[in-house]
């Protein structure tokens, strides 16, 4: 076709000699950026398994922090951190589905309320964090909370900084992951099965529910663990929303502040009074929250992996 | 080969459609406009507390647009206080462009090897391993930063501050190092098999072919997986606020201590008085962000366009 053209104007017009030790430099020089990325990770990863694994143990997972934050263990940061990913999944995924099987299978391409949505996802998860935070202290706290306590004539209970508004505010910034990887997923069920399932009379809706979804499932599943794995790590969008620096008791109601695990990761590296007494504390708590995330990425990672396979053998 | 079955969109089905059926396309499409209402409620939240800095003259008394940029200093606790945004401009330039001076050669360079040169197993290993890193919560690259990093560097360089520009930049390549790596790959790899080989045959070598012919195919896709790291970047929150020490000093300097815009929100929201000047100026600084990145964001979504488009032919 018409490429050769262009090719042949790219390259350069004297001919250089063609060096085999020019080629060598280059994927040395190419590789050894690609390799820098791997040890750095590994420098990661193994200072804190280093210095991190011997305050892993069972007392420190299932105790509360003691004297000042410079011993005892994480408990409430391990329970809030739970309490914040589950509320947040609660609203997020049926949602973030609904979204993404309108936009798959109902919605026209081109119609502009398909664009605007599309639209609205794609800068959506380009939207730094600390504005989800601002968005959830401005729009959660101080408006929606503010005008139910007025609506109820409560003194205050719901404008304030709670675990609900935190979860709403991880399930916005998490909306675009998952209608992204649903809308992955319904592409690759295959066609027939719609067909088929249409033919034998059922309508679209039961197609949807009965063939579609059962079929996009581990794609679902995948955004699901990638919000949740955000969602764990995420500080910036929770430190005004409901994340508490310290609380002696567990959250009990989602108006409750709550613990966190990488906001007392903030915590203990920044407001320490003792750096020293601290620091296997940190470490600790980095290992958990480190381990946390890597299980969970990698289970995404390996069910999309799947996923994509299953794609290319389809077209 | 045989050409994709494919099959229209459920909407062409004109039939009969039996009760029940419209309220729930109804209930889906809401699902789908609530994403456009998501983002239209952080336009207009962040941007109404932030209004009093524009319309009411008790704020802009101590907090306006042209103390914005008058104001020589960034001292908003104080007896008079101060709202310069220029240190807060700068020590967010400084960081960000030493991010970017290391993540894009990186990140690049790494996906022209991963793209080009690896072998087909290398290369499903350094994707899930780039993807790991991606998955780094980025308050552990601020303690990474923080506690370890700052020393090694303090030690080899011997520097004044212990916490400075550099230190932060450097941590924060690593959050942005994923996006470049992942976006610029995926360019490079949609570059037609037939470039490659035409190059190939014209007598270029592996080398030649990689640099004159695939990388420029493919510059609107790396170009806006730089983008797309700038905005991520620019964004960031945590990495900074740990590892850059804060001092919002004026300072052209990346061995001097820095404080981005994106950090003054985060340490300086939780101690402040709401509806006070301070509080509406924090806000002003979540609605810059918003819009940096935004057109940043948007730049790279045109990019992206474009290649599509150039490369869809053929």
């Amino acid at each position: 076709m018409s490429s050769v053209t262009p090719v042949a104007r790219a390259l350069p017009q004297r001919s250089a000699p063609t060096s085999p030790w020019m080629d060598r430099a280059f994927v040395f020089l190419t590789g050894g950026a690609a390799l820098l990325i791997v040890i750095m990770l590994a420098i990661i990863v193994g200072n804190v398994l280093l210095f991190g694994t011997g305050t892993l143990t069972l007392d420190f997972l299932f105790s509360a922090p003691r004297e000042g934050m410079t011993a005892g263990g994480i408990f409430p940061a391990i329970f809030g951190t739970a309490a914040l990913v589950l509320l947040m999944v609660v609203a997020l995924v049926p949602f973030g589905v609904g979204a993404a099987v309108y936009l798959h299978e109902y919605a026209r391409p081109a119609s502009w309320l398909t664009r605007a949505v599309r639209f609205a996802v794609s800068n959506l998860a380009g939207v730094p964090s600390i504005v989800f935070g601002l968005f959830g202290l401005g729009f959660f706290v101080q408006f929606v909370g503010r005008n139910m306590d007025r609506a109820l004539g409560l003194d205050v209970l719901w404008g304030q900084p709670a675990l609900l508004w935190a979860a709403l505010t991880l399930a916005l910034l998490n909306l675009p992951v998952v209608i992204v990887t649903t809308e992955e997923a319904l592409r690759t069920v295959p066609p027939d099965m719609r067909e088929a399932s249409l033919a034998l009379g059922a309508t679209r809706w039961q197609t949807v529910r009965s063939v579609l979804l059962p079929q996009a499932l581990p794609g679902i599943l995948t955004g699901t663990i990638l919000s949740v794995a955000r969602g764990a790590g995420e500080v910036a969008p929770i430190m005004f929303t409901g994340a508490a620096y310290f609380l002696p008791y567990l959250p009990k109601s989602p108006t409750d502040q709550f613990m966190e695990l990488g906001y007392h990761v903030y915590v203990l590296a920044t407001q320490s009074p003792d750096v020293e007494a601290t620091r296997p504390l940190l470490y600790g708590t980095v290992l958990v929250l480190l381990i946390l995330t890597f299980l969970l990425n990698v289970t995404a990672v390996m069910l999309r992996s799947r996923l994509r396979a299953r794609l290319a053998g389809r077209t | 080969m045989t050409k994709p079955r494919t099959f229209p969109p459920l909407s062409r089905f004109r039939g009969g459609r039996p009760r029940g059926e419209t309220a729930i396309v109804g209930a889906l499409k809401t699902n789908a406009v609530l994403a456009i209402l998501g983002l239209v409620l952080i336009i207009v939240f962040v941007m109404k507390e932030a209004l009093p800095i524009l319309l009411d003259p008790e704020t802009q008394r101590e907090a306006s647009l042209g103390r914005f940029l008058q104001a020589p200093a960034w001292q908003p606790v104080s007896d008079h206080p101060r709202y310069g945004l220029l240190p807060l401009i700068v020590g967010t330039l400084k960081v960000t462009l030493v991010a970017m001076a290391f993540a894009m050669p990186i990140g690049v360079l790494a996906a022209v090897f991963t793209s080009e040169f690896a072998p087909r197993r290398l290369r499903e290993a350094i994707k899930p391993v780039v993807e790991l890193l991606a998955g780094i919560p980025s308050v552990v690259l601020g303690f990474f930063a923080l506690v370890v990093m700052a020393s090694w560097l303090n030690s080899t360089l011997h520097l004044g501050t212990r916490l400075n520009a550099l230190n932060a930049g450097i941590a924060l390549s690593l959050a942005v190092i994923p996006t470049i790596f992942t976006v610029s790959e995926d360019a490079l790899r949609a570059v037609p098999k037939s470039f490659r080989e035409a190059a190939l045959a014209l007598g270029a070598s592996r080398w030649q072919t990689a640099w004159f012919v695939t990388l420029p195919a493919a510059a609107a896709g790396v170009s806006a997986a730089c983008l797309l790291g700038l905005a991520r970047a620019v964004g960031e929150t945590m990495i900074v606020l740990m590892a850059s020490g804060n001092a919002a000093i004026l300072s052209g300097s990346v061995f001097d201590s820095a404080r981005t815009l994106s950090a003054t929100i985060a340490a300086e929201m939780a101690e402040v008085v709401f509806g006070s000047p301070h509080y509406a100026t924090l806000f002003f600084l979540g609605g810059l962000l918003f819009v940096t990145t935004f057109l940043v964001n948007m730049a790279a979504g045109v990019l992206v366009d474009r290649l599509r488009r150039r490369l869809g032919g053929s």
